[in-house]
């Protein structure tokens, strides 16, 4: 946080910002020319080459290996949706409250919902249509129960971009919660810090 | 009722003297906060919070009537204090999961918490247990609700099936601290509050009432809800359609809620049906019964072709009132253009009633409508199964009675339960079939200035009164008195001694006398109660507003010109106002716009009834068409207006505009003809697209265009002709629907399909050997069929009632024309 508070004064004449340098460029041809010439026989071609060669002799490459090798991302990356589940019970955190499919600006989210045997709201099915969807994080902000959040599973190339994610596919895997490894998001719609502090409780009886 | 001007927050606005202050400000778009009141019913005074300071008192706007003068102010920091308090209460343990409530948004308790500005709680208490009820087609959650009594009110006093009453909650009381804290009006709602929830009257935990969903359509929570709606979709997914209800004459404004069907099936379904529950009720045929769409693929062009061949065969048209005025009108285009004769029985029993009642009223059309029912505060019924045949009707009946202080006088051969407990000051009187006449001889009799009449009735009129002597026995209070001797202690003396005191007592004795009564010998025929005269002579005192309600038994009753006439009488020599129920949802319409003909021809093409090539938008016929839930057009109500309704749902299919078009008139939309139904008729010449179709905030209907009443040459012929003691006798049958039933339309509706039967009310079933469920065979005079008995507890008697709602009975047989039959039941 603390980092960030430098960057809110913009008043360039203060915090020590400055212009850079650059020099005039070239108005008339015989400066322009100068130009050309002093570019072509400076050698910045073989500069260049001498550093691939160095590079390759040493082994020491940069370069990621996709997609066998992967760049590890941000907790608030907004890639393919996920659908959490309770800590405490396994159950779907889902509600079925649509708020999602109100907020929705691109209009990609559907839902059913129906009453289950326990007179509950439930969710008979549940699609994003990932064609339409621009990973706003809308859906993820305005859920009230963090079900609905994105996750870190980029990769969505196929033959039809428009097939539907469903609501089993979202869901964490059951044996993932068993093993205890379901991850909580941490961007658009997560608990910000201090969030207790800044909660009016309400008198209760008992 | 005189104009009076008050001042409202510094702005003058005109209102009725004797408005309730609320009605005024909403009227001129004033804002008070109110969550218990409903406009038409009487005020609840459940949640406090219309408080205002009039002429610096404070008053509740709700039932504080407005005097010429008078100085509101609608907000002090007094009464800021009280509707923030009485938010805070309401949002006392009040669950905060809006996100899985019914009424998504939709909320009075979200709205008003939120306008009023409440950020934290003040006040606590013990939730005590609140767990749901399911009472059948609604479900009841106690935990949501804010018992401000919307639905008890309305139940009581729009309906009049009384079926919800406040029940005990159950609660710890208020902690006593709060008394001396709480603001004065917030802690007195809260002890009300705190003492109940809603329970049922029946003492049973299902409803058991005319299911007509109204309380759940006034439920400013998701307290009530449609047990088929629950948890099917949040409100603000649905797309509202205003339209116009297709299923009787009442012609209710509705607005049909679609969205798609599912994920699947992006096809548009109707999920439920909403109204303007402070100007319009509902019945549960209108509510429920929304899904009776023709669903079809694709234009079937060979059923299509076979259609025109059939229509350049046929020399008739058969059809039900179940249609727009603009298919009437084309109809009557056709038999114009092509001499198709064109059938509609129960149409043309109403267009010849009409016309015979022209002949004395000199209007084409009756002078009234249900409003003025609502208002009046005396209201009498003949003819109708009013709860079936109108069920707005009904509820202006009951309107009247409850919020006007009225009464009522109900006359029916079938004994009505739902009529009877409407209230006490409901007089039921259950003359014979046949019998009409009598009845309105009586009223004639009981109410038309006699100084007017002609001379002729006048003294038929008299004929039927008789001088009678009669023994009364009387109670008089008489003086006794008496001389007892008492023992006294002499003051002076300190002694006993005996004093003689005179005491006198009032003692009752009875006494009999002799006096001469008239004798009305109508009462007799019609067969009204003893006690008839007296309770009517209660009934009748303060009233100032008549309304005449005649239903369908009358068009179809063989002496039908001669009641037409005693109809027109009783309007124009007495105070009634006159509303007659057309038999179905658009028989009006159908009556002023076709010529129609009694007996078919050779060839006959049915129009949502069986004909030699039936087009039906049931989906049972050789040609499919649109239900009118698919259609734009024009439908004209009871209150002769001409509505609008919209295409709620797609219809793929071909409809009547397309023969016409086939046959050689051309309309690009049946919605052409609009404009051109006959001004003769009284009709006016404006555009479907012109036409409105909502209510203003005073309640003014602005909904389509209110037909022109055509004033006709009067023959000055008023005779009558004398009464008929023609009687049904024996085992009688009626034609009537049980409620919530108009047509196979409404059958067709998932929430209202049954299958049909003989109804018989448990009374003669408990006399009879007959029981639920068994075959009986109805034999009459003109022919017979087969049913199943289906037990009905909304009716008494023994009349036995047959529906025409199911397609697969046709009473029709039973009877001719007349809806009472005689027949014989008997078990097969």
């Amino acid at each position: 946080m603390k980092n960030t508070e430098v960057f809110n004064n913009r008043n360039v004449s203060e915090n020590g910002y400055y212009l850079v340098d650059i020099a005039d460029y070239p108005t008339d041809g015989w400066g322009k020319f100068k130009r050309v010439v002093k570019r072509t026989f400076r050698g910045e071609l073989f500069v260049g080459l001498w550093v691939v060669l160095r590079e390759m002799i040493k082994f020491d490459i940069h370069t990621i290996q996709y997609p066998q090798e992967k760049m590890p991302i941000g907790p608030r990356y907004r890639a393919v949706h996920e659908m959490k589940r309770l800590w405490e019970s396994d159950a779907e955190r889902c509600i079925g409250c649509g708020l999602c499919e109100k907020i929705c600006i691109s209009n990609c989210i559907k839902m059913d919902t129906r009453i289950d045997e326990h007179s509950r709201k439930e969710v008979s099915e549940y699609t994003i249509n990932l064609g339409r969807c621009i990973f706003c994080g809308y859906c993820a902000e305005v859920c009230p129960e963090l079900a609905i959040t994105h996750g870190g599973e980029y990769e969505q190339a196929s033959e039809q971009r428009e097939h539907f994610v469903d609501y089993s596919y979202m869901l964490t895997p059951l044996d993932k919660m068993k093993a205890g490894t379901q991850v909580e998001f941490e961007g658009f719609g997560s608990i910000t810090p201090h969030e207790d502090e800044r909660v009016k409780k309400t008198p209760l009886a008992y | 009722m005189s104009k009076i001007t008050i001042n409202i927050d510094g702005r003058d606005v005109q209102t009725q003297e004797g408005e309730y202050i609320l009605n005024a400000a909403r009227a001129n778009d004033i804002f008070i906060p109110a969550i218990c009141y409903l406009t038409r019913c009487s005020p609840t005074l459940a949640c406090r919070i219309c408080l205002v300071e009039a002429d610096g008192k404070q008053v509740y706007a709700c039932n504080a009537k407005a005097k010429d003068g008078m100085n509101i102010i609608t907000s002090t920091p007094t009464i800021q204090s009280e509707r923030r308090a009485i938010m805070e209460v309401y949002d006392v343990n009040h669950p905060l999961q809006c996100g899985v409530c019914d009424q998504s948004g939709e909320c009075e308790l979200q709205n008003y918490t939120l306008e009023i500005g409440v950020d934290s709680q003040s006040y606590a208490i013990k939730d005590v247990d609140r767990s749901s009820h399911d009472w059948g087609h609604l479900h009841y959650d106690p935990g949501l609700c804010i018992v401000c009594e919307r639905c008890v009110t309305v139940c009581k006093d729009m309906i009049g099936d009384n079926s919800l009453k406040t029940i005990a909650r159950g609660s710890d009381a208020i902690e006593a601290e709060y008394k001396e804290s709480m603001p004065k009006d917030a802690y007195a709602m809260w002890n009300k509050l705190n003492k109940s929830v809603i329970g049922l009257t029946n003492g049973t935990d299902v409803l058991d009432c005319t299911s007509c969903g109204e309380c759940a359509a006034v439920c400013p929570v998701g307290a009530l809800v449609d047990t088929d709606f629950m948890y099917k979709s949040n409100a603000w997914e649905l797309k509202q359609i205003p339209a116009t209800c297709g299923h009787c004459s009442a012609g209710c404004q509705i607005s049909y809620d679609v969205k798609h069907t599912s994920i699947e099936n992006p096809e548009n379904k109707i999920y439920r049906v909403m109204n303007e529950w402070n100007y319009v009720s509902l019945c549960g045929a209108g509510r429920y019964g929304f899904d009776y769409e023709n669903r079809v693929s694709a234009k079937e062009t060979a059923a299509f072709a076979k259609a025109i061949e059939a229509f350049k065969k046929a020399d008739t048209v058969a059809f039900t009132s179940t249609i727009t005025n603009e298919e009437a009108y084309l109809l009557q285009k056709m038999k114009e253009k092509f001499g198709y004769k064109l059938v509609n029985n129960e149409a043309k029993a109403f267009q010849t009633f009409l016309s015979d009642y022209s002949d004395i009223s000199g209007t084409k059309l009756y002078g009234s409508d249900l409003k003025a029912a609502h208002n009046a505060n005396f209201v009498i019924s003949v003819g109708a199964a009013l709860k079936s045949d109108n069920p707005n009707a009904r509820y202006a009946l009951n309107n009247s009675m409850t919020v006007n202080k009225g009464a009522g006088l109900y006359f029916h051969p079938v004994s009505d339960p739902i009529i009877e407990g409407l209230g006490k000051s409901i007089m039921s009187v259950k003359h014979a079939p046949l019998q009409e006449e009598a009845v309105m001889y009586l009223i004639l009799d009981l109410f038309a200035d006699k100084s007017k009449l002609s001379s002729e009735l006048v003294a038929y009129l008299a004929s039927f009164h008789s001088k009678k002597t009669i023994t009364v026995t009387e109670t008089v209070k008489e003086k006794v008195v008496e001389i007892i001797k008492e023992m006294k202690k002499n003051e002076e003396s300190g002694e006993e001694e005996e004093v003689e005191v005179e005491k006198s007592t009032m003692v009752n004795k009875e006494v009999s006398k002799e006096v001469e009564v008239d004798e009305n010998a109508l009462l007799a025929l019609v067969n009204a109660d003893k006690s008839f005269v007296e309770e009517l002579d209660k009934n009748l005192k303060k009233k100032d507003a008549f309304s005449l309600i005649v239903g369908p038994d009358f068009y179809t009753h063989p002496n039908a010109k001669n009641l037409a006439r005693l109809v027109a009488l009783v309007e124009k020599y007495s105070d009634f106002e006159v509303v007659m129920i057309p038999p179905l949802t658009n028989s009006l319409g159908v009556a002023l716009i076709c010529e129609l003909d009694d007996t078919k021809g050779n060839f006959t093409i049915g129009y949502n009834t069986k004909g030699d090539f039936t087009l039906s938008a049931l989906g049972d016929g050789d040609l499919d068409m649109p239900a009118i839930n698919q259609q734009e057009g024009t439908l004209t109500s009871i209150n002769k207006r001409v509505n609008p309704t919209n295409a709620a749902l797609e219809y793929k299919g071909y409809e009547l505009n397309d023969i016409a078009n086939a046959l050689g008139l051309k309309a690009d939309n049946v919605i052409d003809y609009t404009a051109k139904l006959p001004v003769a008729a009284g009709f006016k010449t404006e555009e479907f697209d012109a036409l409105p179709n909502r209510y203003e905030n005073d309640g003014t209907e602005v909904r389509g265009y209110i037909l022109e009443n055509i004033t006709l040459k009067v023959s000055d012929d008023e005779t009558v002709q004398m009464y008929n003691n023609a009687k049904l006798e024996g085992t009688i049958v009626y034609i009537a629907n049980p409620v919530r039933q108009f047509t196979a339309f409404t059958n067709k509706t998932t929430a209202l399909s049954q299958v049909g039967g003989v109804y018989m009310s448990e009374e003669f079933l408990s006399k009879s050997d007959l029981n639920e469920g068994d075959s009986v065979r109805i034999k009459s005079s003109t022919g017979e069929l087969v049913v199943k008995i289906i037990s009905d507890n909304k009716i008494a008697g023994d009349i036995a009632l047959l529906p025409t709602y199911d397609s697969k009975i046709n009473p029709e047989v039973i009877t001719s024309g007349y809806r009472f039959a005689v027949a014989s039941i008997e078990k097969v």
